[in-house]
């Protein structure tokens, strides 16, 4: 990993022997560990129904794990939803603003702040329109600028861009590596897509099927800024194949 | 953007079309003739059905038209304040069971009590508890306009986004920020669709109420008990219209106020 090592690396996250066992009964996660530093890049891949979203929302404390320990080094989190959750009622300007306005930002710097994160994900010139009049892939952005705002330190993405089609998902994914590269956060990036966690990542995790465990980790030795053209060699498709084995596995 | 679908919904939405309205109007003349043709074959019996021109001279009569105008005046007072009321109550009582389970689980079986009670087998009592006034008459009102009220507000608090929710709770946003922020702007529409039905139902209180309690000055439902009692039947015709009217328009001016409100953003009806 030659880019890591350029930045500090301390820990943002740091999951031990995490277990979550939900009242009903449900064993969603077993025996996890899993740290995420500052440069780096996690990918989880994982069955449907494994756990991924449970683990993001015990890495944001949106769920408290009932086993195990659970360290986040930061409060400055990103987290990127699966749908884009903008409120409809607010323009993308206004929804940008909406996390420094919950924080109590004076009005002149969530203006300014706003202002960057939207240039940041290519939508200046949209900011009076509502999400109603945004495509897809739009919303995400503004989905995107929205956290952008809080200047995470660490950004947890459950599947943002499942639910769009595979050129918008490139497009993204490699304005995601632009962002990654600018602002040297940790990203804990959760997705269906093989090739996209290879695409995106410094580390892909796989886990098997409920409950969800760690069952492989592979180090991805692409470096970072990544080249879009990196997907079409076989060195690529090399580490896609292993990735996708060790998914298989799991799954059984 | 030619094609947003911002600018489809305005065009939908813009002025209407001949299609939209000459298919009413043709109607309302069928019904026009209808009445004459019907009131010339009843005979002796015509006053049952008066000629639209009879109704109609209701209204420019010197005694009675003003008389008619004026009672809808008194009525339309009854009816706005006991919306203002129920509008009020309902949306904080929503408030209050969203906010706090044990209220919600305390008063609304009451919510749906109030609801099917028979509001006609209440109403002498309230006359007997408050008087055959004013304020007897706004009661009513109330208590027939606030359910819709209530019911709407809270399913829409009730219908927020877990995710929104979650958005807001990564933030530590405080109780009065989720409910002002999130929670009433979620609502926004369910409360306009309730004020839309509990302002039609406030117009139906406040002549209910004009029938039974007739001190002070009364609205338009005392005139049409009046001149039902007394077969002054184009009197009868021209008061029972105008109170319909009232209704159409309490209605749509409702309508008009949710669409600008919210219709932005969600297709009000
Ligand atoms: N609050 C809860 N109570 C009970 N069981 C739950 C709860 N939340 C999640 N689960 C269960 O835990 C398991 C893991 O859920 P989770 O949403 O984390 O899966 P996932 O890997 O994100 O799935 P997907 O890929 O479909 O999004 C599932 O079987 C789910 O039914
Ligand atoms: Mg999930």
């Amino acid at each position: 990993m030659p880019t890591a090592t350029a930045t500090a690396t301390a820990t943002l996250l740091d999951f031990s022997d995490v277990q979550m066992t939900f009242p009903d009964g449900t064993v969603a996660l077993s025996g996890i560990d899993l740290t995420v530093k500052r440069g780096e890049f996690v990918t989880v891949v994982g069955p449907s129904g494994c756990g991924k979203s449970t683990l993001l929302r015990i890495a944001s404390g949106l769920e408290t794990a009932s086993h195990g320990s659970v360290e986040l080094a930061t409060d400055r989190i990103g987290y990127v939803f699966q749908d884009a959750t903008l409120l409809p009622w607010r323009s993308v300007q206004s929804n940008v603003e909406l996390l420094a306005e919950l924080h109590g930002t004076p009005k002149a710097d969530r203006l300014a702040k706003a202002k960057e994160a939207i240039d940041l994900v290519g939508l200046t010139g949209f900011e009076k329109h509502l999400p109603r009049a945004l495509s897809g892939g739009m919303r995400m952005r503004t989905s995107l600028a929205r956290s952008l705002t809080l200047d995470p330190e660490i950004f947890l993405f459950d599947e943002p861009f499942g639910a769009l089609d595979e050129i918008t998902r490139e497009r993204l994914n490699d304005e995601l590596l632009r962002l990654f590269a600018e602002k040297q956060f940790a990203g804990l990036f959760i997705t269906h897509s093989v090739s996209e966690a290879v695409y995106l990542s410094t580390k892909v995790i796989v886990m098997s099927g409920r409950p969800g465990k760690i069952v492989d980790t592979f180090e991805v030795p692409f470096a970072m800024p990544r080249d879009p053209e990196i997907r079409f060699t076989g060195e690529f498709a090399g580490l896609v194949g292993k990735v996708s084995h060790a998914l298989r596995e799991g799954h059984h | 953007m030619a094609d947003s679908p911002e600018l489809v919904t305005r065009r939908r939405r813009g002025r209407p079309r001949v299609s939209t309205w000459a298919p009413p109007i043709a109607l309302l003349a069928l019904i026009v003739g209808i009445a004459y043709v019907a009131n010339a074959l009843l005979g002796k019996r015509a006053f049952l059905l008066p000629r639209p021109d009879q109704v109609f001279a209701v209204y420019v009569s010197p005694k009675n038209g003003p008389a008619i105008f004026e009672s809808l005046l008194h009525t339309t007072e009854v009816a706005l304040v006991g919306l203002a009321i129920a509008i009020a109550l309902g949306v904080l009582w929503a408030i209050a069971m969203n906010t706090a389970k044990w209220v919600e689980r305390t008063t609304l079986p009451y919510a749906i009590i109030l609801q099917s009670i028979p509001i006609l087998a209440v109403v002498p009592l309230i006359g007997f508890w408050f008087g055959y006034d004013f304020v007897a008459r706004v009661i009513v009102c109330v208590l027939i306009a606030l359910f819709p009220m209530t019911s709407n507000t809270l399913f829409g608090l009730q219908s927020v986004d877990r995710s929104h929710k979650e958005l807001f709770r990564l933030q530590g946003a405080s109780r009065w920020t989720v409910l002002t922020k999130l929670e009433l702007p979620t609502a926004l529409p369910a409360i306009f669709a309730g004020a839309r039905i509990s302002a039609g139902l406030s117009v139906v209180g406040a002549i209910v109420g004009d029938f039974f309690f007739q001190r002070g000055t009364p609205g338009i439902g005392a005139l049409i008990s009046k001149f039902g009692a007394r077969l002054q039947s184009p009197e009868l015709f021209a008061s029972i219209l105008v109170a319909s009217l009232f209704g159409v328009v309490v209605y749509l001016f409702f309508q008009w106020l949710g669409r600008r409100a919210v219709g932005k953003w969600y297709d009000f009806g």
